[in-house]
């Protein structure tokens, strides 16, 4: 049985102009230890599903299994980084590390809990920023601090919705190199959803894509092969690697083409 | 001269200067009650220049007259925000409440301090209180309206951290309500400040009690007009000074 398990999930949203139908039926499976990226085009529904996932939504139809049970709220186990950061603005960055830390760790004594602070704020090479405010910082660092307050909820699973898609491509690049390095160290369960085909290779084991909307589903997942530790320099002239951007490529492709 | 120094020094001045020609021009011809500037000016000059004496109740240096004023609006506006600050906030984060006063508080909103005095009279039976209550009870309502206003425009994202992160009731309100929303009471509290120092002056002209307001209308009774253009600019000069000092305390809060 997988450790998280998206079972054929149903959304629709009511808005003024009528309803609209966002994902038809949504699954994915993945097992614990395990990074899966999700990949598609933009507005095609995939910050819904991590929602769902996340337990900030509720589906119309079908299920989140997690860890044998059903997901029915938000709650620190599903950590997330959300894509325009959510750090707030009137706490410094460790300060908002700090908040999840003491949520999580709240039977642990104040002394321990502010080591784990600074070890997460070192992780993410934020400790000499650490008492800065989110505007004082630039649009990395701040992606770097919401990964820090993730990585703080001590997550069975950590989703990521487009966590890199609002920096510029250098700052990508590196953030990218920081998060293989964190979880090569850390080899926790992640779902990161991306528009990005090439981040999602570097990043993931496994890649669905999403069919775009309305009623978006998960296609058939692509497994990415490539040998871990993954360098960023070396990987796109492999062949596997040009096989699996091909195989994302052509799918994506051939959804627009068919629904349009 | 730079340009900006011509338009922040010269033309300000330019504009006063128009007004006091157009106060001269209008009390030598057709409100010749009215005195006129030089005149104000002479008849005033020792409320103004002996800022704090007092000579009786209500025959006092302009600021002194200003002090009592102040005190009485401090008093109003701190109970206004004691009340309104926490309505706001239900308001903001009960929608049972909302549905259950916000119409209650749309209707008493718009009355008039003249309106309420004279039911502060009956229930304390002392003009000061009674002068108290009518301010706080006008004043709070930008408050009130400011501070529901704020928590009800809190980002999503911001309250989807504290869900996440299952926050009890009380650090999600001490984390991240109260902190988003402090902008937004802050300009409640500016409002509030310049509605309770307008309710001031009528407060005080009805109960005569010693104030701006209080001697302005003696004034008037005595026929001494000249000081109720003393106090008229008074009561503009101190609001214009308690609104710029608002306006620091709520910069400083907004920008953290």
């Amino acid at each position: 049985m997988p450790y998280l398990e998206v079972r054929d999930v149903h959304k629709t949203f009511a808005t003024p102009r009528g309803a609209t139908h966002v994902l038809g039926g949504a699954s994915l499976a993945l097992d614990d230890g395990e990074f899966v990226a999700i990949v598609g085009y933009s507005g095609s529904g995939k910050t819904t599903l991590i929602s769902l996932i996340a337990g900030l939504l509720a589906p119309d139809a079908g299920e989140v299994v997690l860890d044998g049970r059903p997901v029915r709220e938000p709650g620190p186990e599903r950590g997330i980084v959300f894509q325009q950061y959510s750090l707030l603005p009137w706490l410094t960055a460790h300060d908002n590390v700090a908040l999840a830390v003491d949520a999580v760790d709240a039977a642990r004594p104040a002394a321990e809990r502010r080591r784990r602070t600074d070890e997460l704020m070192t992780l993410v090479g934020l400790a000499s920023a650490a008492g800065k405010r989110p505007r004082e910082l630039s649009g990395g660092m701040r992606q770097r601090v919401a990964v820090a307050r993730g990585l703080a909820m001590r997550p069975k699973v950590l989703l990521m919705d487009e966590p890199f898609s609002a920096l510029d491509a250098l700052t990508r690049a590196t953030l990218q190199d920081e998060l293989l390095r964190i979880w090569g160290e850390r080899r926790s369960t992640v779902v990161l959803v991306t528009n990005d085909v090439d981040e999602a290779i570097l990043l993931a084991d496994r890649i669905y894509p999403m069919t775009p909307g309305p009623g978006a589903v998960l296609g058939p997942p692509i497994e990415v092969g490539l040998p871990r530790p993954r360098q960023r320099r070396h990987m796109s002239l492999e062949p596997a690697y040009q096989k699996v951007r091909h195989q994302i490529v052509d799918f994506l492709r051939a959804c627009r083409r068919g629904g349009a | 001269m730079t340009p900006s120094r011509l338009s922040r020094v010269v033309l300000p001045l330019l504009g006063l200067t128009v007004v006091l020609l157009v106060w001269t021009a209008l009390s030598q011809t057709v409100a010749p009650d009215i005195p006129s500037p030089v005149r104000t000016w002479q008849e005033s000059r020792r409320y103004v220049l002996e800022p704090f004496f007092k000579d009786g109740e209500l025959n006092q240096g302009i600021l002194r007259l200003a002090y009592y004023s102040l005190i009485r609006v401090g008093k109003g506006f701190a109970l206004a925000l004691l009340i309104g600050t926490p309505i706001g906030f239900m308001l903001g984060l009960s929608r049972t409440f909302h549905e259950t006063f916000d119409p209650i508080i749309q209707f008493l909103r718009p009355i008039s301090p003249l309106a309420w005095l004279p039911l502060g009279l009956v229930i304390f039976r002392q003009s000061e209180p009674a002068a108290v209550f009518t301010i706080a009870l006008c004043a709070m309502w930008p408050t009130v309206i400011n501070t529901a206003a704020g928590v009800r425009s809190i980002s999503q994202d911001y309250l989807n951290v504290g869900r996440v992160l299952k926050l009890s009731r009380f650090t999600m309100l001490r984390k991240i309500i109260v902190p988003a929303t402090l902008p937004y009471v802050f300009t409640g509290y500016r409002l509030s400040l310049g509605l309770a120092w307008l309710v001031i002056v009528a407060s005080e002209m009805l109960t005569g009690t010693p104030g701006v307001g209080g001697f302005l209308w003696q004034e008037y009774n005595s026929l001494v007009y000249s000081h109720i253009i003393l106090s008229v600019i008074t009561i503009g000069a101190i609001g214009f000074l308690l609104d710029r000092l608002m306006g620091v305390v709520e910069a400083r809060v907004k920008a953290g």
